[in-house]
């Protein structure tokens, strides 16, 4: 006769943690990455800014008021107005929309090329990766602002094609950091089962690789969205960027720092403080990203 | 504030009293000698030579070193028909055989910095390089002498030249700065390029040192044949690309002077820091900025579409304001405010555009626009030059002014170079900011710019209407037969083909150091710098 013991369902497994409620993580995150709060913080901010500016700012950004001309700040233009008699404000926050739509989609367009890249690259190994890592060195060779200055001196200037120009020169280093975490995967034996399976390479590299570099791959965007924002700032502040009467706070800074700056302080103030937080807390969150995605960080 | 105008308005007063009072306050002080001027130049030098170059960044450190055969007079330069002799004695010379013939006698005893004497040859040579050069050697102020049929020297020290036609344009054209007197010997023995990068003239000051990017350096010519002058020791200008640069140099003290021009704002800041230390001169300025629309590309070949474009702007509140921000000012139509031939307010109100009923006007461009089928939000491309003043200014301005009739211009800056190349060869634009800057004020020279046969004709039109006006112009003997036929060849211009579209005339303002004595603001950036009046009082 056949003797069945009867085991309770839950015995031996633990009890798990019922889930915390949103605010609960906010506040223990909060705790745990004060600064990176901060910085994400500030990046909420401007993408509320930037989603919302039609319905947030007071005025038209781009209709000049001349009856209006370097009026400082005051009750009825917070943050004053510039040369033309346009409310600095209202510029600022339309500069968020061209920053963030720039940064994001040179940081995202960028960093999915490299990733791509940067795993094949692991993947395939051998020639491939030789002769790729060394045109993506010579790409590496160019400091950021120089590769984006050639790549723009030869597409010429307008949003896109600062878009082009900062996308290019972030694909080699999200490429770089990439393969790096790829080459250990590689050697992995799913990758190998994955394979014996008669997997395609696209199926191996897109579903089995790349989910596993996601971490650096975040860290990278972040960091990314924060340097595109400087670099499409100082595109447009050398005059190369985005084209008057387009707000950007790059924009905004060349057309008043130099004239300005005794006269009517506040045309370079107001968009150089607005850059300045604005990478400040890209940054801030990138790193707290970063310690909270690193094993090794997480440990410490 | 009232403080900071206070100051302002006394530093114009002051420099208009230098400028208009002849020897006036200067004169009153005895001349110092000795000292090195230092000025800064905000742009580069292409090449030294003075026939082939367009540029205030070549004529300002390098005129000095040159002489001319008749100058504007250093002590009235604003004066458009005061001309005094350089290389020629006596008075400037009046036609002959019915305004056919000019004869010029030459000073004796004037010597080439390399030695050689100069003679009438070095005058002749000069002008035929500049009027009937060779192919492929560029001249660019050949279209000037259109009337020139021929230049020669009967005796060593007498040149004569015999005009196919009697032409008011003729004395103004050969007073133009650019034309250095170069020495035959140097023409015959190295080529009609030699000048480009290579320096020997009769001016002022002997050439030192050039440092590419850096400075010029000259020092004072001992056997100038201007007996006494100049009155420094010498010269060094300072290349200075960014305004900023050049602002705080004069502030420092590093210079005393920029030749071209500052914006209002840069003024107020230099006299708010340093009150009477630094004296202001202004003039009117014989550059105006326009838009030319690129009649190769639909819908801008249709002369309503251009009217449209014209009628949209507010050139008499531009002035109002833009005059606060940037370096332009005056509304004009074709010719140089203030010129006998230019068009009176009342006739200039008649001009599609400049009327003073702004509404009325914009209501008419919307109804061109939808006779000519450009709907509203109609999006085109706006070609620009990358420079502060007053281009982008403009620009800018430009751009909300066709906002309000309904169409979308995008700005596409670039630097200069790269602009230049797509007004003046790849023509890759919609409608492009464009200028006419002259030197002598010469309109019926300078008008030419608005012709379809003109070197300068980046709409790509042609009008036979407009040329046949023009000729009837060049020929026109007496100033109201001019004036008439101007005003045909303005409306032709502006209120029947709207070929070009004149925004406001620029404003020149020199805040220099007010120990710089002698100099007198001109109507142009490339006139009266030869800088043998100028003296430093300390």
């Amino acid at each position: 006769m056949a003797v069945v013991s009867e085991v309770p369902v839950e015995a031996g497994l633990e009890v798990l943690a019922p889930a915390k409620p949103w605010h609960a993580v906010a506040i223990d995150l909060t705790r745990r990455y004060p600064l990176g709060t901060g910085g994400a913080v500030i990046v909420v901010v401007m993408i509320v800014l930037a989603v919302f500016a039609d319905v947030l700012s007071p005025y038209d950004p781009e209709e000049n008021a001349f009856e209006f001309m370097l009026t400082p700040p005051g009750y009825q233009f917070w943050m004053g107005t510039d040369q033309f008699g346009r409310d600095i404000l209202t510029r600022l926050v339309y500069g968020a929309r061209t920053a963030l739509f720039v940064g994001f989609s040179c940081a995202f367009i960028g960093a999915f090329t490299g990733l791509v890249l940067g795993v094949a690259s692991a993947y395939f190994g051998g020639r491939f990766d030789l002769i790729f890592q060394r045109v993506m060195d010579v790409f590496m060779a160019f400091p950021l602002i120089i590769m984006a200055l050639a790549v723009v001196s030869i597409f010429g200037t307008g949003t896109q094609n600062v878009i082009i120009a900062i996308t290019i020169p972030f694909i080699p280093r999200c490429a770089r950091v990439v393969r790096s975490s790829a080459l250990a995967i590689r050697e992995i034996p799913y990758v190998d089962a994955a394979r014996a399976c008669g997997f395609s390479d696209a199926r191996i590299i897109l579903r089995h690789m790349v989910p596993n570099v996601m971490a650096p791959f975040l860290i990278m965007i972040s960091a990314f969205v924060g340097q595109a924002i400087l670099l499409e700032a100082s595109l447009s502040y050398l005059g190369l960027g985005v084209q008057e009467p387009t707000p950007a706070w790059g924009l905004m800074l060349q057309g008043g720092a130099e004239e300005y700056a005794e006269s009517a302080p506040w045309v370079a103030i107001f968009p150089g403080i607005a850059i300045s937080l604005a990478v400040f807390g890209f940054n801030l969150f990138g790193d707290a990203l970063r310690d909270a995605l690193d094993p090794k960080l997480r440990a410490q | 504030m009232k403080r900071l105008y206070s100051k302002i308005a006394i530093s114009a007063v002051v420099g208009a009293v230098l400028a208009v009072g002849g020897f006036g306050a200067a004169q009153a002080q005895k001349v110092k000698r000795g000292g090195i001027l230092n000025f800064v130049v905000g742009s580069k030098i292409p090449s030294y030579d003075g026939h082939v170059e367009s540029t205030f960044g070549m004529i300002h450190p390098i005129r000095p070193f040159y002489s001319l055969l008749i100058r504007i007079n250093p002590d009235n330069p604003s004066s458009p028909t005061d001309f005094v002799c350089d290389l020629c004695k006596g008075k400037v010379p009046t036609g002959t055989d019915g305004g056919k013939t000019y004869t010029f006698k030459i000073r004796t005893g004037v010597q080439f910095h390399d030695g050689t004497p100069l003679t009438a040859q070095d005058i002749v040579a000069t002008y035929k390089k500049i009027i009937f050069p060779p192919k492929g050697i560029a001249s660019s102020r050949k279209a000037f002498f259109k009337m020139v049929d021929s230049v020669s020297a009967p005796d060593k020290f007498t040149v004569v030249f015999k005009l196919k036609f009697p032409s008011g344009a003729f004395i103004p054209a050969v007073a133009t700065p650019f034309n250095f007197v170069y020495s035959k010997k140097d023409l015959d023995t190295h080529g009609y390029t030699w000048h480009k990068k290579n320096i020997n003239g009769t001016g002022a000051f002997r050439f030192v040192q050039h440092q590419p990017g850096s400075f010029v350096e000259g020092k004072a010519y001992e056997r100038y044949h201007h007996i006494g002058k100049p009155y420094l020791d010498g010269y060094k200008a300072i290349s200075a690309p960014k305004m900023a640069l050049r602002l705080q140099a004069i502030r420092g003290d590093r210079a005393s002077i920029e030749f071209r021009g500052f914006p209002p704002k840069a003024r107020d800041d230099l006299v708010k820091a340093l009150g009477d230390k630094i004296t202001v001169q202004e003039s009117d300025w014989n550059c105006v900025l326009l838009f030319t629309p690129n009649q190769d590309r639909k819908p801008f070949d249709d002369v309503r579409v251009r009217k449209a474009l014209n009628l949209a702007v507010d050139r008499w509140g531009g002035s109002k304001y833009l005059s606060q921000i940037a370096i332009v000012k005056t509304v004009g139509g074709v010719v140089f405010p203030g010129h006998p031939l230019a068009a009176t307010k009342a006739e200039l109100v008649k001009l599609t555009g400049f009327g003073t009923d702004l509404e009325k006007a914009r209501v008419e461009a919307r109804r061109l626009l939808k006779e000519a089928g450009v709907k509203e939000g109609f999006t085109f491309d706006f070609s620009n030059r990358g420079v502060d003043q007053p281009y982008k200014v403009v620009g800018t301005w430009l751009v909300g002014q066709w906002k309000k009739i309904g169409l979308v211009a995008k700005q596409r800056v670039q630097p200069s170079g790269p602009f230049y190349n797509t007004l003046r060869k790849t023509g890759d634009f919609d409608v492009s900011i464009d200028f006419n800057c002259q030197s002598v004020i010469n309109p019926i020279a300078d008008v030419t710019k608005f012709l379809g046969s003109s070197g300068s004709n980046y709409g790509h039109y042609d009008d036979p209407v407009l040329e046949k006006i023009y000729d009837r112009l060049l020929r026109a003997e007496t100033e109201s037969d001019q004036r008439k036929i101007m005003r045909e060849y303005e409306n032709r211009a502006i209120n029947e083909m709207a070929h070009l579209g004149i925004t406001l005339w620029w404003y020149k303002i020199n805040p220099h150091r007010s120990y710089v004595k002698g100099w007198k603001i001109a109507p142009s950036h490339y006139l009266n710098q030869s800088l043998d009046q100028i003296w430093l009082d300390k």
